[in-house]
């Protein structure tokens, strides 16, 4: 069992706040992803799970056990860092087996578990190479085969991809994915990329100055945000928010429908992006800055005038003041 | 023409500055050391050798150089590890621990004498304290160990802080993330400094060992100001040989036999602590 529960962590540097009592529960086996824009507090956090960083206030239970007193190497985890932290002086084969050899595991234990691990990740013909004789996403792998290699009941990630070129980051996550699977690992992970965040979490925690805007499934927080900020800041490009007398009426470029003139809101083209598999618009429609999304067949001239109207089933509404989402039930109509 | 020419020209003060005070006195006092009535031969090594004071001379340098450089290696290790850990007022330590390298060697030497001969403030105070019926004098030739280690302690004070100085730099180039992975994978603090930052450290290491010992075997007024006559070492013998002896060839073969003992200190530790680009940070 390796459920997380995080109580009231709070963390201040001198006068900044990192994180407000920050609350969130693991379940053990679940991978969660921390979501947020750089500064919102998501790698605090995750350090101090490690035991990195000392919280303000609050405490970290993993299993039910109490470890925020515990030093990093006490705590049962494992995790891979953004800049990989593969040691340069060790051969691949001593870097996934540092963990084990410093549990003290005998060296059968090791031997097995350094061939498993290297198998899963693919590394077995570079297992005699020091790290500098690496590629960037052969190292990336080496993070994460000494992360597995001790199998720790909880796995940190911190931007373990954001280090790699567009096309190896699209196959390392599906790489991981794959693997971390079969490792039923619970698993926290840091990224600022919302489409890894969807991709590989269960669950997924947004987070910004320092607090938990959303927690919910990649679905939840994409089709119903429950702020303003999570509603603009996942899904690429973002949600469109038009004001309503005191509200935001909230909808995704892709629920913008293109329709006859003379019915919907006149929309003023500014900027055509044809993006392969879609058509990104970009432009003005009530003098709010709006993107629609189209299937990438249409063919749009710039400074086109067109008429376009939102889904209604698709529509969320948001308090313009608070930003929070309005309960259903309770909304106005467009 | 003249952009072919531009780099010579600005080497070449170095190179003729260093060819003038350095390659020519180094080739002359070569020559010097084996130039005999005779012709050349290892005649001035002999007379070198039959002297009374070379054995204490050679025995005296080693022993200094085996104690003093292991000593501020472990000490300059431990201050720049402690840095590390320092937030606050860091630069303000650093800069305090710096201090003695601003003296020149023959002022801290005197200053040691100041506080350790037998009038000096030390013994004076262990005096008037009772602790002792009279002074004590610890520099003569009949107290050798106290005279050794007071050699030591005022070179270990003086140029501890120049390792310490490389040693920090090194530190710097090692990411913090190293050792922050090493604690999560589950190793101690000692072992961390083992396994993961002492390696590392590899090439400061070996640059402050080559440097020290260079120094240190070539160490002469910490030396003389503490120790006078009564604790030779080579480069204090060559003074002798050519100022009271008169003797400039004696005093040139002593000199090959430093420079022989530097050079060689240098190749073991390159060898030693030779570290592969491949395994660098």
């Amino acid at each position: 069992m390796a459920g997380i529960t995080i109580d009231g962590v709070r963390k201040s540097f001198g006068a900044t706040t990192a994180l407000e009592a920050v609350n969130l529960e693991i379940a053990d086996h679940e991978f969660v992803a921390l979501l947020g824009p750089s500064g919102c507090g998501k790698t605090t956090l995750l350090r101090i799970i490690a035991g990195l960083e000392t919280q303000t206030a609050g405490r970290v239970l993993i299993g039910g056990r109490d470890i925020s007193a515990l030093p990093p190497r006490a705590r049962g985890l494992a995790m891979v860092f953004q800049n990989y932290a593969v040691f340069p002086h060790l051969r691949v084969r001593e870097n996934i087996a540092f963990g084990l050899r410093m549990h003290g595991a005998d060296s059968a234990r090791i031997a097995r578990q350094v061939t498993r691990t290297a198998g899963l990740l693919r590394l077995e013909p570079l297992l005699d190479r020091y790290p500098a004789q690496l590629s960037g996403g052969q190292r990336q792998r080496v993070a994460v085969a000494r992360a597995l290699a001790v199998e720790p009941a909880v796995l940190l990630m911190d931007e373990p991809l954001s280090n790699l070129d567009a096309l190896l980051r699209l196959d390392m996550r599906a790489e991981l994915k794959e693997v971390l699977r079969e490792a039923g690992t619970t698993t926290i992970y840091v990224t600022h990329d919302q489409t890894e965040a969807m991709g590989l979490a269960d669950r997924i925690a947004v987070l910004h100055a320092g607090r938990i805007e959303q927690i919910g499934t990649p679905s939840e927080i994409y089709h119903h945000p429950a702020t303003r900020f999570v509603g603009g800041f996942v899904g690429s490009p973002p949600m469109n928010f038009l004001a309503r007398d005191g509200r935001l009426l909230g909808i995704r470029p892709e629920d913008l429908d293109i329709v006859a003139t003379g019915d919907g809101l006149p929309f003023r083209v500014n900027v055509v992006e044809p993006l392969g598999a879609q058509t990104l618009l970009t432009g003005i429609a009530e003098g709010h800055l709006v993107r629609v999304a189209l299937n990438g067949e249409h063919h749009v001239p710039p400074g086109a005038e067109l008429h376009i109207r939102p889904r209604p089933e698709r529509i969320r509404w948001m308090d313009a003041t608070t930003g929070r989402a309005i309960p259903p039930g309770t909304e106005p109509s467009p | 023409m003249r952009g072919r020419a531009l780099p010579y020209l600005l080497v070449a003060p170095a190179v003729i500055f260093l060819t003038v005070l350095f390659f020519v006195p180094l080739v002359q006092t070569i020559a010097l050391a084996f130039e005999t009535r005779t012709g050349f031969g290892l005649g001035n090594f002999l007379r070198m050798e039959d002297d009374l004071n070379f054995h204490d001379a050679v025995v005296n340098t080693f022993r200094f150089v085996g104690l003093a450089v292991p000593l501020q290696l472990a000490a300059a290790m431990g201050m720049a590890m402690m840095l590390r850990h320092l937030g606050r007022g860091r630069d303000l330590v650093l800069w305090i621990w710096t201090i003695p390298l601003g003296l020149s060697d023959l002022a801290a030497g005197l200053v040691w004498l100041a506080l350790l001969n037998d009038r000096g403030y030390i013994a004076s105070l262990l005096f008037h304290l009772g602790l002792v019926a009279e002074p004590q004098s610890w520099l003569t030739y009949e107290t050798p160990i106290a005279l050794f280690a007071a050699v030591v302690i005022a070179e270990f004070w003086r140029a501890t802080a120049i390792v310490v100085v490389i040693l920090v730099a090194g530190l710097q180039l090692v990411p913090k993330e190293y050792a922050e992975a090493a604690s999560v994978f589950g190793a101690s603090p000692w072992r961390i400094f083992t396994r993961i930052t002492l390696p590392l450290m590899k090439p400061s290491i070996q640059s402050a060992l080559i440097l020290r010992t260079v120094l240190a075997f070539e160490a002469f007024a910490v030396v003389i100001a503490i120790g006078g006559r009564n604790f030779p070492v080579l480069v204090s013998e060559a003074y002798n040989w050519q100022n009271f002896n008169q003797e400039p060839s004696v005093a040139a073969a002593y000199a090959v036999v430093v420079m022989c003992l530097s050079l060689l200190a240098t190749v073991v530790w390159l060898w030693l602590l030779k570290t592969p680009a491949e395994q660098r940070a």
